[in-house]
Formats: C-alpha cells, sequence, structure tokens
C-alpha cells in the first residue's frame, strides 16, 4: 500500500484516500472522527487568506528549573514540528473582522503551558486591548508544562490576569476547543471566554482519566470528558463540526461587533 | 497516627520526657535535672534534623497529620469569625471554609481550604479537595469583599481540586479560572497565605492575589511529586526525586521571586506549637494588609497584574 495515497482513521481504522481526508479537513468520512491539526493547517482553515502575521516569533523556552531531560524534550518538539513553542499567535482577519489569533498545536510537547506559551497568550489579550481587537483562542493543550514547575502553574493566573482586562475593556473572546483541551488550560484563559465552540469528540477536562477514574471509583460515564460531556454539563455553547467553525466564527464575531 | 522516619528519634525523646514527667508526678521525687538534659537533647536533635531537610521532607511535613489546618489558624490568630455557607447554586462545600473575620483593627473576608482531623472528617471534608460548588463559594465571598471593600485573606492548604465524575460534570475546570478571574477584578487588598499544600490549580484559584506568603515547610507545586515521577520515571516511588526536580519549597518559590515573603515555622514545624505559628502568621498578615490599605483601588488592581504579569522565564533569539 503506497503511504502517500493513503491514511488510515485514528479511531475507527478504516483506509482513506488521503485527497479526500485532506479535502474533508481530516475528518473521517466513517465515522466523523476530527482528527488533530497543526497550528499552520488550523490557521489556513481559519484566517482569511493571506491575512495572518505571526507576532512573537522571538520567545524560546529556557529550562529555568534545571529541569531533567527537559532540553531534550524541547530539541524533539523543534526536530518534529518545525515549530518554535507550542503555540502560534498574530493578527489576523476573520470574515473580513480584524482578530488577534493564537492556535496552540498539541504537537509541540503536548501543547503544554510554560512561560512561553503563558507570555505569548498573555500578549495577544494585551496587543487586542491596546487595538480593541476580539481574541479568538484555538486551544489543544495536556496542560501546564511540569518541566516549568511552579512557573507554569503561575502562567494560569498571568493569562486569566490578562482576560480579565480584556474582559473589562469589552471586547469579545471566542474560544474553540479542539482535542484535546485539558488541566491548567482548561482551567485559566481557555474557560473565560465569552464563547466557547468545541469540535466533536476532543477531550475535554481537568485531571487525568485515571486520576478522574481512580478518584470516582472507577464510575465513569462512557463519553466521560468528551466535547460532548462538557456540552451536555452546560460547560461549553456549542459542538461544532471542522467545517462548520470558521462560519461560526464569523456570525459571532459580527454579533458582538461594535 | 504516622510518624515520619526523620521524626522518630525525636518522637521516642518526647516521649521519654512525658514519661519521666509522669514518674516525677507520680512519686513525688524531682527529676527537673533530667527532664532538662532530655529537653535540650531534644532542641539540639530539632536544630540538626530541620537543618538538613530535603524537599520531599518538606512535602511530608507539609501533609502531615498533625499540622494544623485554616479553621485552627482561623481560630488562634483572629479575634471574632463567623463562618458564611453555600454558593447559592445549590452547594456548600466542606473543603472550604468561609466567611467574615476581626483581625487586630482589619474587618475582612477569610476564605481558606479545610482537612479533616479524623477519618469521617476527613471524607467529610474530601481531604481538602475543594469542588466547583467550594470555588463558587469562594468567589461569592470575593464579591461580598468587593461590596463592601473589605480585604481578603486566602489560606491555602489543598492536594489539588476535586477531580472526580461530580467535580467535572459541574465545571471544576470553569471554577477555578473563574476564581482567578474574580480576584483579579478586585479593588480591595488581597493576601495569600500557602499554609500546607499549595496543590496546583486547587492552590492557585485562591492564590491569585496582591502579596502571596508561604509557611517555611509548606509546598507549592505545578504537580504532586508523585505524578511527576510516574510521568517522568513511571514510577511513583520515585517521588522524592521528583519533589527536588520541581523546586516546590518555600525557599524555592521565594528564590525564584514566585512568593513575597516566607512565614517562619516555630522548631520542629508548625505542628509542634500552632500557637506561635498562628501569631507568625497574623504578624505577616497584618503587616501586609498595613501596607496594602495605603494603595488606591485602581493601585490594588494594577499591582497584582503586573506582580503575576512577570512571571516567567525564556530566551530571546536574534
Ligand atoms: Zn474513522
Amino acid at each position: 500500500m503506497n503511504a502517500e495515497q493513503w491514511v488510515q482513521c485514528a479511531k475507527c481504522k478504516k483506509i482513506l484516500f488521503r485527497n479526500d481526508f485532506e479535502r474533508a479537513l481530516k475528518v473521517c468520512s466513517h465515522c466523523g472522527h476530527h482528527h488533530r491539526l497543526r497550528a499552520r493547517e488550523r490557521i489556513a482553515l481559519t484566517a482569511d487568506p493571506d491575512t495572518f502575521v505571526e507576532t512573537d516569533t522571538d520567545l524560546v523556552a529556557d529550562n529555568p528549573l534545571d529541569f531533567p531531560d527537559y532540553p531534550d524534550k524541547l530539541a524533539k518538539g523543534w526536530q518534529t514540528t518545525g515549530e518554535q513553542e507550542a503555540i502560534l499567535t498574530g493578527k489576523a482577519q476573520i470574515g473580513g473582522v480584524p482578530v488577534v489569533l493564537g492556535v496552540m498545536d498539541f504537537a509541540f510537547m503536548g501543547g503544554s503551558m510554560g512561560s512561553v506559551v503563558g507570555e505569548k497568550v498573555t500578549r495577544c489579550f494585551e496587543r487586542a486591548v491596546d487595538e480593541r481587537l476580539p481574541v479568538v483562542m484555538f486551544c489543544a493543550s495536556g496542560g501546564a508544562r511540569m518541566q516549568e514547575g511552579l512557573i507554569s502553574l503561575m502562567q494560569m493566573a498571568k493569562t486569566t490576569a490578562a482576560v480579565s482586562r480584556h474582559h473589562r475593556a469589552h471586547l469579545p473572546y471566542l474560544a474553540v476547543f479542539t482535542d484535546p483541551t485539558m488541566a491548567g488550560v482548561l482551567a485559566s484563559f481557555a474557560s473565560l471566554a465569552d464563547v466557547i465552540l468545541a469540535e466533536p469528540g476532543a477531550l475535554v477536562g481537568f485531571a487525568g482519566q485515571r486520576v478522574a477514574a481512580q478518584a470516582s471509583v472507577g464510575k465513569t460515564p462512557p463519553n466521560f470528558q468528551t466535547a460532548e460531556f462538557q456540552y451536555e454539563h452546560g460547560m461549553i455553547d456549542l459542538i461544532v463540526p471542522r467545517r462548520q467553525v470558521r462560519p461560526t466564527l464569523v456570525y459571532l464575531l459580527e454579533m458582538f461587533q461594535s | 497516627m504516622t510518624i515520619f522516619d526523620f521524626e522518630k528519634p525525636i518522637t521516642e525523646l518526647e516521649n521519654a520526657i512525658e514519661e519521666l514527667r509522669r514518674l516525677a508526678a507520680e512519686k513525688g521525687i524531682d527529676r527537673s535535672r533530667e527532664i532538662a538534659e532530655l529537653e535540650s537533647q531534644r532542641e539540639r536533635l530539632l536544630r540538626q534534623i530541620f537543618a538538613h531537610l530535603k524537599p520531599w521532607d518538606k512535602v511530608l511535613l507539609a501533609r502531615h497529620p498533625k499540622r494544623p489546618y485554616a479553621m485552627d489558624y482561623i481560630r488562634l490568630m483572629c479575634e471574632q469569625f463567623l463562618e458564611l455557607h453555600g454558593d447559592r447554586l445549590g452547594f456548600d462545600d466542606p473543603a472550604m471554609v468561609a466567611g467574615l473575620a476581626r483581625l487586630g483593627a482589619y474587618r475582612l473576608v477569610v476564605v481558606g481550604q479545610q482537612k479533616g482531623r479524623d477519618l469521617k472528617e476527613r471524607q467529610k471534608r474530601n481531604f481538602g479537595m475543594a469542588k466547583p460548588e467550594g470555588y463558587r463559594k469562594a468567589m461569592r465571598m470575593f464579591q461580598l469583599a468587593e461590596k463592601f471593600r473589605l480585604p481578603v485573606l486566602t489560606l491555602v492548604d489543598t492536594p489539588a481540586a476535586d477531580p472526580g465524575v461530580e467535580s467535572e460534570s459541574r465545571g471544576i475546570s470553569e471554577a477555578i479560572a473563574r476564581s482567578m478571574l474574580t480576584l483579579f477584578d478586585l479593588t480591595v487588598p488581597t493576601v495569600s497565605v500557602i499554609i500546607g499544600e499549595g496543590g496546583s490549580g486547587g492552590a492557585i484559584a485562591l492564590a491569585a492575589t496582591n502579596r502571596v506568603l508561604m509557611l517555611e515547610h509548606a509546598i507549592y507545586s505545578v504537580i504532586p511529586p508523585e505524578g511527576c515521577a510516574a510521568i517522568l520515571w513511571r514510577d511513583a516511588n520515585r517521588a522524592p526525586q521528583a519533589a527536588e526536580a520541581l523546586r516546590l519549597t518555600a525557599e524555592d518559590a521565594l528564590q525564584m521571586g514566585l512568593i513575597d515573603m516566607i512565614i517562619p515555622e516555630p522548631l520542629g514545624a508548625a505542628h509542634r506549637d500552632p500557637q506561635t505559628t498562628a501569631l507568625s502568621i497574623r504578624t505577616a498578615v497584618l503587616q501586609q494588609l498595613d501596607e496594602l490599605s495605603a494603595m488606591e483601588p485602581d493601585t490594588l488592581r494594577e499591582q497584582r497584574y503586573q506582580r503575576f504579569r512577570h512571571i516567567g522565564v525564556y530566551q530571546l533569539t536574534r
């Protein structure tokens, strides 16, 4: 089988023709599974053509705790993704509306939030306040970056503080939870959006599944910590199939335009 | 009652002193010289042991079953306290206590995570792991503080926020995020004290304050050392090693500029002298409140923003 031409669905394991798969925005035509997208793919799907201008490209992670193996993990991230960190930020237009756009990349160290991600998210909201712009955040993260210890935990507070300023400036903030949106990111800036969209089937939750199951003596519902579970419990406004994400954002941006 | 290895020789001496005292009282013999000798031995030993605590020892101390909890400190340090209850959304979380207190010249809102002392209370308090309703009760109190211009004191002591199905279905992540958001919006002075375990999101939810203080033997961490060891080496037994890597002690936090002050504990840690510890917390908090009360409301919010805004370590390319 020619790997160039065919891909296998990560969920239902069916073999898909790569061209069809790409045309379907990496959504399985059999089971509807939304495969993870890289940040640049997401930007291409979301921003108006040629409008994305990346900002804060000069921030690189350090190893403030001298944490074991962190430099190796970073090097692996740089090598395998070609990106400098777990988020791309910049300015763009969506449906003609200028926005500040942040897109997390799970492929880089599980989208974990350390100093650089925290700083870039914070700058997104600060820039948006200065220029009176909406913020659109695509979340994809396992949570805080353990390798930066308490400094990572503090990024939860720092990004939340930035959101609070943006809120007080009466500017719109839209978040899209993609697979996965977890822990320290979910429990900070992600959950504070004015409207929260999520892609079908995305993992969305606070603690790891194992910890949650232990705490609940094994009684976890079958759809536990999915976007659908969070939607049923009122934590998400809408579950939106990938193709509908951009038009939904456009509609919301128009609704909130001052 | 658990006794940790590094505490064993101290506890043995303490038992011997106790026994001598009992004998002396029973038989009416003067054993004061021997008792004094043992007591000075005890103090020497304590100094020796506490001069060389490893991060893992601090983890054990922070989780010590005899360590004073939030309500102990509130009772010992406040002139008056009236506990208030409920999130007004259907729940009252016993793992989060909140109320109105008098502390010196101040009337203030106090919020804290509360662990239980015996098995029954430990279960009732959910081991200090607050659920969404706990954080929503806290938020209610923060808003009360803003409305009546009262300063806020939070006492942080939690292994983590509750991770169970129930908490997930009521939005534990959103509750934590909004608790921080609410604190950042306040224009009254806010002070937090990490008194025991500062466990990740569950802790920062109460610690987005103008000043963050930490007891000498408290810990503050992004992940429990056991969880960190399980991820790093697939072996939770290497938690002591993870505790070193995570830099979770008060000294580490101060050195990295993440907390504002370490409140010293009496020799042998807080559980050996809760009264003195409470007095030290009281003095430190009053000092912070005196400083913060001199600030304008907007300045307080701005100072809080800047306090967290500049946390982060990274390099710049080019
Ligand atoms: Zn499929």
